[in-house]
C-alpha cells in the first residue's frame, strides 16, 4: 500500500458510510456486555432485519464508549447531525431509538444523555478519541477516521530525528505514571549505540481499578499499532513487542487480528507503505503478575525468564531485550502518537500544563455518580473530575478522599480538592498520577482498611527478590491488620512508619519503593483515623470490627 | 579502562571505570555487608544490604550493582543505613523459622554473623513461624525450606557455573521457594550433578550435607574464586 | 572518722519462663563472681532460690525463656510491673528460640498428637486441666509480651557475657555491645 492507496481507501470508507441514514454505534465493551448489550444488538439486527432498512441502517459493535456504569450505550450517528448517546438501553428502548432515527418515530428522549451533560462536554479526547466509535476489528475504520496518516507522514515526511522533535516539542510524558518525558526517551533510543533496537509496548495493567489500557487496547487497537510504529522507525527499531495482561484475552485477540489486517494492507511487516522501513509486531502475554508491569520485569518476561525486575541503571534504552537499547512506553503514551505526528506537537502542546502537556486518560470509579473512563486536559482539578465529570457523589453524602494512581499512589484529601492534576500536582500531595486509577471515597470508607487493602495487594505481587518488599510488606500488613482488629500497642504507629521509610527507600523495584505511599499518605491526612482505632479501639467511618484484646494474643 | 576518582565516606578513592562499587569499598577496608553477593557469581542485588547514598541519586544504591563514576560522592554508614541494615535482617529472621540453637550452620552462619556486626539483639517484627517442608531425597545433600533467605546464589552457582540449572525459584513474594528441576524432589532431579556447589555456596543451614548434626556444618564458599580461578588458568588439579 | 555510708543494697531476680534452665546454669557458672554480685546485692527472686511470690521493688530481672502458657504471661506481666529494668536473658528470651519450635502447628493438635492420643503419658485428656496452665496460641519472644530494657542474646549466654551484662546494668550502663564479641540467634 502506498500514502495514495491509504488516503483512497480513508475516502471510499466514509463515502460507503455516508450512504447509511442511521448508524447505530452499540457498546461491545465489558461493562456493557455485562449490563446486556448483546440482546440490545440482537433485538436491533431483528428489527432492521425485519424492517428491511438493512441498507438504510447499519449496526456497529464497538469498543468502550466511556460512561460504564450507564451501560449498555448506544450512539447513533447520522450525517449532518450531533450524535445522540443513548444510556441504559433495554431492547424495548433500543427498538424506540431506530423508530426515531430511521423511522420518524417519537424521539426516545428519556434515554438520551444530554448533550450539555459535563461527561461528554468537559472531555478531550485524543488517545480514546476514537474509543465506541469505530468497530475495533475493522482496519477500514480506522483509517477512514485518518488512521495510520501519522505513520504515512512520519516515514514520507520527516526523518527518525525530526519524529523524535515533534514528539518532545509535543510535551508529552509517560502515561503509566512515572511521567518521563517521552521524547527524551525516544532520543535516547535513537542515539543509543546498536545494531538492533526494539520497541515496547506495555500493557501489563495491573492497578485495581484501571483499565485504561484495556480499553485502548480492545477498543482501537490500531492507535496503539501506528504509535509503535511511528517510535520503530523514529528509534531506528524493527521488532515491537506489545506485552499484554493475561487477564485481558479480548485486547490480545483484537490486536492479534489488528496486526494480521495492518500486515495485509503493508502497514506493518516489510517495507512499511512501500518505504524502506521494516516493523514487525508482535504480541506477549503476560501471566497475571503485576511486577512485569515494571519495565524490567517486563522485559524479562519477554525473554522468557522469570518476571522479576534488576537494577538500574542499565536502563532499556542502553541495554534492553537481549542487550539492546529498548523503548518502552505505555499504551496510552503510543495511543498519543499518531495524532502528534499528524496534526503537530503545537496542537497538541497547546492544551494541558505548562509542565504536563495534553490528556491523560482516568477510570473514575467508587463512590462516584458517574463511573467511567475519561479523558482530560492536563490541569483539570480533582474537585473538575470528581463533581463536574463524575457528578458528584450519590446519595448526597460526603466526599472523603479520592485515591490516584492504585497500589502505588496515595488519598488525597477533601481539602485539596482544588489541586490540578499534573504529574509534580499530585506528587507533592503524597500521591502519584500513576496509570490513571481514580477512586472516589465517601465517608462511609476507612482510611486504614484502605491502606490495609492496598498493602496486601503489594505483599501478594511482591516478587520476592528483594528483602524490603518480600518481608517488609508483610510486616506492614500484620501492623495495619491489628490495627484494624483494635490489637495494635502504642509502638505499632512508630514501627510501621519505620517501616514503610525503609521499604520505600530500600527496595529494588518501583512496586517496593512504592508500596508504602497508601500508608504514608493516609498517615500524612488522615492520622486521626490511626490514633482513633489504636488509642480509642474506635473505628471513625465504621468499617473495622474491632475486638480489643489482652496482650499476648498475636 | 579510564580510572576515576571518587569520595567515600570523606576519603578521595580511586577505582577503575565501571568497577562495582561493592569492590572498591570493600578495598578501602570499608566493612559492608552482603548475602545474596559472593565472588564468582553474577550480582543479584537482592539482599539489599550492601546499599549506599550516593550524592544526587534520590535512592539507595545497592553497591554490588552500581558502578563507580567519576566525582561520585558516596557514604556507606549514615545512621539511616545502620538503621536499615538492622531492619533487614530482622526481617529475614522474623521471615521463617531461623532457630539457631538447632541449626547445623549454628556458629557458622552468614546470616547469623552478618546480623551479630549489625548489632541485631532482638526482632522487632513477629516471628510469622513457617512450617514449610524439607527435601530429603537426595542421598547426599538436605534442603530445609524454614532456613532459607532466597538470596539466589544456589540457582546461580548451579546454572552460571555448574551449567546444570537444577535450582530454580517457584511462587513470588513471601510464598517464593527454591525448587530443584520443576519442583521435583531433589534425589530424583535428572538435571543435578550431585557436584554440592550450592550447598557450599548457601549463606545458612538451608542447604547441608546429610549425617551433619547441630553446629557440625562448616562451609567454604571461598572455593568458587578458586576453581573459577582455576579454570581460567586451566589448571585442572590443585 | 565517720563511717561512709554504705550504698544501697540492689534487689536483683531471675526468673524462668518457657526454656530449659540453660540459662541459670551458666548463670551459675559465674562461680567466684557470684560472691561479688551476692556482696552488692539480693537475690530477691529466683528458681534456685525458694521465693513464692514475685517481690516488688526489684531493680534488674533478668528472664530465661520465652511467654508460651498463661503462666509465664501473668508472671512477665508481674516482674514489669516490679522491676526497674527487665532484660530478655538469653535465646528463648530473646527470639522464642527453641520454645517456639512448636508455633507452626495449632496448640490443639499438638497436645493431641503428643498427649491426649499420643505416646505420652501426661496429662491425658481432662486430667489435670485445673492445675497446668493453658499454653497459648504462639510462643512468645518476652519483648512482645512486655517492655523489655535490655537484651542478652545466647543459647546459654556465655558467663563472661552475663557478667558483662549485669554488671554493666546495675551500675545504670547499657549492655555492652562489642563488635566481635557479640553473637545472635
Amino acid at each position: 500500500m502506498r500514502v495514495a492507496d491509504l488516503k483512497t481507501m480513508a475516502e471510499q470508507e466514509s463515502a460507503a458510510l455516508a450512504v447509511f441514514r442511521a448508524r447505530l454505534l452499540v457498546c461491545y465493551s465489558a461493562p456493557c456486555l455485562a449490563a446486556g448489550a448483546d440482546a440490545v444488538r440482537e433485538a436491533l439486527e431483528k428489527e432492521v432485519a425485519g424492517r428491511g432498512l438493512a441498507a438504510d441502517v447499519q449496526l456497529v459493535s464497538t469498543g468502550c464508549l466511556g460512561p460504564c456504569s450507564r451501560g449498555p450505550m448506544v450512539t447513533v450517528s447520522q450525517p449532518g447531525q450531533a450524535d445522540a448517546v443513548y444510556e441504559k438501553v433495554t431492547p424495548e428502548t433500543a427498538v424506540a431509538i431506530l423508530d426515531h432515527h430511521a423511522s420518524q418515530g417519537p424521539p426516545a428522549d428519556g434515554f438520551r444523555m444530554s448533550p450539555e451533560n459535563p461527561f461528554l462536554t468537559r472531555q478531550m479526547r485524543v488517545a480514546l478519541a476514537n474509543c465506541g466509535l469505530i468497530d475495533p476489528e475493522r482496519i477500514e475504520d480506522y483509517i477512514a477516521r485518518g488512521g495510520y496518516g501519522g505513520l504515512a507522514h512520519a516515514l514520507h515526511e520527516l526523518d527518525p530525528s525530526e519524529v523524535c522533535f515533534e514528539i518532545k516539542h509535543s510535551g508529552l510524558r509517560g502515561r503509566g505514571g512515572g511521567g518521563y518525558p517521552t521524547g527524551l526517551k525516544w532520543n535516547l533510543v535513537r542515539k543509543a549505540p546498536g545494531a538492533k533496537k526494539y520497541v515496547v509496548a506495555n500493557g501489563d495493567e495491573g492497578d485495581p481499578g484501571a483499565y485504561m489500557d484495556r480499553t485502548l487496547m480492545e477498543s482501537d487497537p490500531h492507535r496503539v499499532l501506528e504509535g509503535m510504529a511511528i517510535a520503530g522507525y523514529a528509534v531506528g527499531a524493527e521488532q515491537g513487542f506489545i506485552y499484554v495482561r493475561g487477564e485481558y484475552p479480548v485486547a490480545a485477540q483484537r490486536l492479534d487480528k489488528a496486526i494480521k489486517a495492518a500486515e495485509r494492507l503493508g502497514l506493518l511487516g516489510s517495507r512499511v507503505l512501500e518505504s524502506n522501513f521494516n516493523f514487525r509486531i508482535d504480541i506477549r502475554i503476560g501471566a497475571g503478575a503485576f511486577v512485569c508491569g515494571e519495565e524490567t520485569a517486563l522485559m524479562a518476561s519477554i525473554m522468557g525468564l522469570r518476571g522479576q525486575p534488576v537494577p538500574r541503571p542499565p536502563y532499556p534504552a542502553q541495554k534492553g531485550l537481549w542487550g539492546c537499547p529498548t523503548l518502552i512506553n505505555n499504551v496510552e503514551t503510543f495511543g498519543n502518537v499518531p495524532d502528534i505526528v499528524s496534526k503537530g506537537s503545537d496542537w497538541y502542546a497547546a492544551s494541558g500544563t505548562p509542565k504536563c502537556r495534553g490528556t491523560k486518560v482516568f477510570a473514575l470509579c467508587g463512590q462516584v455518580e458517574n463511573t467511567g473512563l475519561v479523558e482530560v486536559p492536563m490541569g483539570m482539578t480533582l474537585r473538575e473530575i470528581v463533581y463536574d465529570l463524575g457528578g458528584g457523589i450519590p446519595g448526597g453524602r460526603a466526599f472523603k478522599a479520592v485515591q490516584t494512581g492504585g497500589p502505588s499512589g496515595g488519598c488525597i484529601p477533601a481539602s485539596h480538592l482544588d489541586t490540578p492534576v499534573d504529574y509534580e500536582g499530585l506528587q507533592q500531595l503524597g500521591s502519584i498520577m500513576g496509570s490513571g486509577g481514580f477512586i472516589v471515597m465517601d465517608d462511609r470508607s476507612c482510611m486504614v482498611d484502605v491502606a490495609r487493602f492496598f498493602m496486601e495487594f503489594c505483599l501478594d505481587e511482591s516478587c520476592g527478590k528483594c528483602v524490603p518488599c518480600r518481608a517488609g510488606t508483610v510486616q506492614m500488613h500484620r501492623i495495619l491488620t491489628r490495627i484494624t482488629q483494635g490489637k495494635a500497642g502504642p509502638d505499632d504507629l512508630e514501627k510501621l512508619e519505620a517501616l514503610c521509610e525503609m521499604v520505600r527507600d530500600s527496595s529494588l523495584c518501583g512496586l517496593g519503593q512504592a508500596a508504602p505511599n497508601p500508608v504514608l499518605s493516609t498517615l500524612r491526612w488522615f492520622r486521626d483515623e490511626y490514633e482513633a482505632h489504636i488509642h480509642e479501639k474506635r473505628c471513625p467511618a465504621g468499617v473495622c470490627r474491632l475486638t480489643p484484646s489482652e496482650g499476648g494474643e498475636r | 579502562m579510564p580510572v576515576v576518582t571518587l569520595t567515600i565516606n570523606d576519603e578521595l578513592v580511586s577505582a577503575l571505570d565501571g568497577e562495582l562499587l561493592l569492590k572498591v569499598i570493600r578495598e578501602q577496608g570499608v566493612k559492608l555487608p552482603t548475602l545474596c553477593h559472593l565472588d564468582g557469581l553474577s550480582e543479584r542485588g537482592g539482599c539489599r544490604l550492601c546499599m549506599v547514598e550516593v550524592e544526587g541519586i534520590h535512592r539507595l544504591q545497592s553497591a554490588c550493582t552500581t558502578a563507580a563514576r567519576e566525582g561520585m560522592v558516596v557514604r556507606t554508614h549514615t545512621d539511616r543505613l545502620v538503621s536499615y541494615r538492622k531492619m533487614i535482617l530482622e526481617l529475614l529472621f522474623a521471615e521463617r523459622n531461623h532457630v539457631c540453637a538447632v541449626c547445623v550452620m549454628n556458629r557458622h552462619c552468614e546470616l547469623q554473623d552478618v546480623a551479630a556486626k549489625a548489632g541485631v539483639d532482638h526482632v522487632r517484627y513477629d516471628y510469622l513461624a513457617t512450617g514449610l517442608p524439607m527435601d530429603t531425597s537426595h542421598e547426599r545433600f538436605g534442603l530445609d525450606q524454614n532456613r532459607c533467605i532466597l538470596c539466589g546464589r544456589c540457582q546461580r552457582v548451579c546454572d552460571e557455573v555448574e551449567g546444570a540449572h537444577t535450582w530454580d525459584v517457584m511462587g513470588r513474594g513471601a510464598g517464593s521457594r527454591v525448587i530443584t528441576d520443576l519442583n521435583h524432589p531433589w534425589g530424583e532431579s535428572r538435571s543435578c550433578t550431585s557436584c554440592g556447589k550450592c550447598v557450599q555456596v548457601c549463606p545458612t543451614g538451608a542447604l547441608f550435607n546429610k549425617g551433619v548434626t547441630v553446629s557440625e556444618m562448616e562451609k567454604e564458599p571461598e572455593f568458587l574464586t578458586r576453581i573459577l580461578e582455576g579454570r581460567e588458568k586451566k589448571q585442572w588439579s590443585r | 572518722m565517720p563511717e561512709a555510708e554504705a550504698p544501697a543494697r540492689k534487689r536483683i531476680a531471675t526468673a524462668w519462663l518457657g526454656g530449659c534452665s540453660g540459662c541459670h546454669m551458666s548463670f551459675l557458672d559465674l562461680d567466684l563472681r557470684l560472691i561479688d554480685l551476692l556482696a552488692a546485692a539480693d537475690l530477691v527472686f529466683s528458681p534456685i532460690a525458694d521465693i513464692k511470690a514475685f517481690p516488688e521493688g526489684v531493680d534488674l530481672t533478668l528472664v530465661e525463656g520465652a511467654v508460651a502458657n498463661e503462666e509465664n504471661l501473668e508472671l512477665a506481666h508481674r516482674i514489669r510491673a516490679n522491676s526497674r529494668i527487665v532484660a530478655s536473658f538469653g535465646d528463648c528470651a530473646v527470639t522464642g528460640n527453641v520454645t517456639s519450635l512448636r508455633n507452626h502447628l495449632p496448640v490443639e493438635e499438638l497436645l493431641t498428637g503428643l498427649y491426649k492420643a499420643g505416646s505420652g503419658s501426661v496429662p491425658r485428656s481432662g486430667e489435670g486441666a485445673e492445675i497446668l496452665p493453658e499454653l497459648l496460641p504462639r510462643v512468645l519472644p518476652l519483648h512482645q509480651v512486655i517492655a523489655v530494657d535490655a537484651f542478652i542474646p545466647g543459647c546459654p549466654p556465655d558467663p563472661d557475657r552475663i557478667w558483662a551484662a549485669v554488671t554493666a546494668l546495675l551500675d545504670g550502663r547499657p549492655v555492652p555491645s562489642v563488635e566481635g564479641e557479640r553473637t545472635f540467634g
